[in-house]
């Protein structure tokens, strides 16, 4: 028994997988706190998906795979913006409309140059076969994230709660904005290795969510966050081996069942409270 | 304190003209009414001021300086109406007023202790000291709109714009923020305050400005807060109660007039009846009251 559990640390490429999750994991769902706080939830999965021509193109001409998502993801991010200071739609639409382009031109170019990217990769992650370049440049994108978000965490957050507050004390709430997107674009990229286009918002979303319903105080719903994203990717590439490289499926599940546990047992926000506190006598 | 604003005119991107060719002056040591109709600029006015949006033409100038430098040195501060706050965040009552703090602190925003005592203090000065620990969204709307006014004081900002203060809060913090407001005003800040509350302006401003798409008109409150300025500034949308065309008995000639905005105004007369605005169709209350009225002269 010990024996089948232990299996999945004998091989490299495993050891590489699960450390490499736990990272994207960590950092993403740092990021997903001010995500989940901004109401940007549709915005990364616009991201992750915009990176995709971006990836496509990076693999073409043979520049690193990030360089080339961060500057279509870029691109939507402010395609959208400005559309929106430019039209009257609403901000859903917008994304709507952008990231399905992005994501359409990507697997044009995808079908186009069949033998040079394997859409399956994007599409769905390939942490198990994951190249040490590949590996370096997801290492690079966590520290950098990691840094920018660990100084200045505080900034992001009053941008997030009250932008006006922000500008009244001359912060340029413009770059905050766009260092977030830009944060997020990458985080996306980085991640994209891990589970996938499709499956990327949940790593920018779900963590976040889940420790909203368990705390009031942000500095907690950090901690929560950073704790269940990392773990649960680690936990969900180390089972991943069982199941035959599921990765993305595999964490975004354990992520799920999280996030319900929460949704039903948190101590203040969760169902089983509402409800003891609708059935108790005022 | 010196805030200026020249000759202002935005225009949004869209072409609309939002403002045009605003123009007033407010001195340290005021408390100045900003009165309008929904949609009359006054939310435009007050980016301008804050520097959200630039001016198509003129400048808003405070100290003699551009807003930004204003902004550098943490002189203007805001309170926002209630609506525009997300009070499910999970932030406490302290850590909103600490952001107050912000512009005072080092690249990391790392709180001194000059920082928390300054918010100690700004805390204690709203009474809210006890609540520090709470959730924002778990307090009344009068206590929220006292914390706000608590990071304006944390931020020692000495131009303070607050945008619909005293809308949704009990009598009891209405007091407060008057009481606080005139304590500010003798500390020599410029305080600007948009309100539709016309019958509280008297009560704690001392200068007002009306607008509509233009300052129509500004100044001390006894020279702006006329009849026919209010009614340029509210057109048909201001709802009177004249006195000598109400049920209220016993006038000498002379008219009493009561202006409200949204609301109409519920009017008890001398003996505590209720008292309504127009005489015609209650010819019987007149005919009755008259006659009571009558019984108790000696």
């Amino acid at each position: 028994m010990i024996e089948t559990l232990l299996t999945p640390l004998r091989y490299e490429y495993m050891l590489k997988a699960i450390a490499v999750s736990g990272l994207i994991g960590g950092v993403c769902a740092f990021l997903s706190c001010f995500v989940t706080l901004k109401g940007w939830s549709l915005m990364g999965d616009a991201l992750s998906h915009a990176v995709v021509p971006g990836v496509a193109v990076a693999y073409l001409t043979g520049l690193p795979f990030a360089a080339g998502a961060f500057v279509t993801g870029l691109l939507a991010a402010l395609g959208m913006g400005f559309i929106k200071g430019r039209t009257r739609l609403r901000e859903d639409a917008v994304i709507g409309v952008v990231f399905t382009s992005f994501f359409a031109l990507g697997l044009l170019l995808i079908s186009l140059y069949p033998s040079t990217v394997d859409l399956r990769t994007i599409i769905f992650g390939n942490i198990l076969g994951i190249s040490d370049a590949d590996i370096w440049q997801v290492v690079g994108i966590s520290a950098v994230t990691l840094a920018i978000l660990g100084a200045k965490w505080r900034d992001f957050v009053l941008f997030c709660f009250d932008p006006n507050q922000a500008r009244a004390l001359g912060q340029n709430v413009a770059a905050l904005r766009f260092t977030l997107l830009a944060l997020l674009s990458a985080t996306a990229v980085a991640a994209l290795q891990t589970v996938g286009a499709t499956l990327v918002v949940a790593m920018l979303v779900t963590p976040g969510a889940t420790a909203y319903l368990l705390t009031d105080r942000f500095h907690r719903m950090l901690g929560i966050a950073v704790a269940t994203g990392a773990g649960s990717s680690i936990l969900g590439a180390y089972a991943s081996y069982f199941f035959d490289g599921a990765t993305g499926g595999c964490i975004v599940t354990l992520q799920t069942l999280i996030f319900l546990a929460a949704l039903v047992f948190a101590p203040k926000h969760g169902m089983l409270a509402a409800r003891s506190r609708r059935l108790a006598p005022a | 304190m010196q805030l200026e604003v020249g000759q202002v005119t935005v225009t949004y991107a869209d072409g609309n003209i939002a403002l045009r060719d605003a123009s007033f002056r407010l001195v340290g040591g005021t408390v100045c009414a900003l009165v309008g109709i929904n949609g009359s600029g006054k939310s435009t006015l007050f980016k301008a001021i804050m520097g959200f949006v630039r001016p198509t033409t003129g400048a808003v100038q405070i100290n003699g300086g551009p807003v930004f430098a204003a902004q550098k040195n943490n002189l203007v501060a805001y309170v926002p109406q209630s609506e525009e706050v997300d009070w499910t965040f999970p932030v406490s009552v302290w850590d909103v007023v600490m952001m107050g703090r912000y512009g005072y602190m080092n690249f990391l925003r790392i709180p001194r202790a000059e920082d928390r005592r300054v918010v100690e203090e700004s805390l204690t000065r709203v009474g809210m000291i006890d609540f520090r620990e709470r959730q924002i969204g778990e307090l009344s709307g009068g206590q929220k709109k006292r914390v706000f006014l608590a990071r304006a004081l944390a931020q020692r900002g000495r131009v303070i714009l607050l945008d619909e203060p005293f809308t949704g809060v009990d009598v009891k913090t209405e007091t407060a923020i008057i009481e606080l407001l005139r304590e500010l005003r003798a500390d020599g800040c410029v305080m600007l305050v948009s309100t539709h509350n016309l019958g509280a302006v008297p009560e704690f401003c001392d200068q007002a400005v009306l607008i509509n798409r233009t300052v129509l008109a500004s100044g001390p409150i006894d020279e702006v807060f006329t009849e026919e300025n209010l009614a340029l500034a509210f057109g048909g949308v201001l709802r009177r109660f004249r006195f000598d065309e109400s049920t209220v008995q016993r006038h000498d000639g002379r008219t009493v007039t009561v202006l409200t905005d949204d609301e109409r105004p519920l009017v008890f007369g001398k003996g505590g009846h209720l008292e309504y605005s127009h005489r015609e169709g209650r010819e019987e209350i007149v005919q009755k009251r008259r006659e009571d009225v009558d019984e108790e002269v000696p």
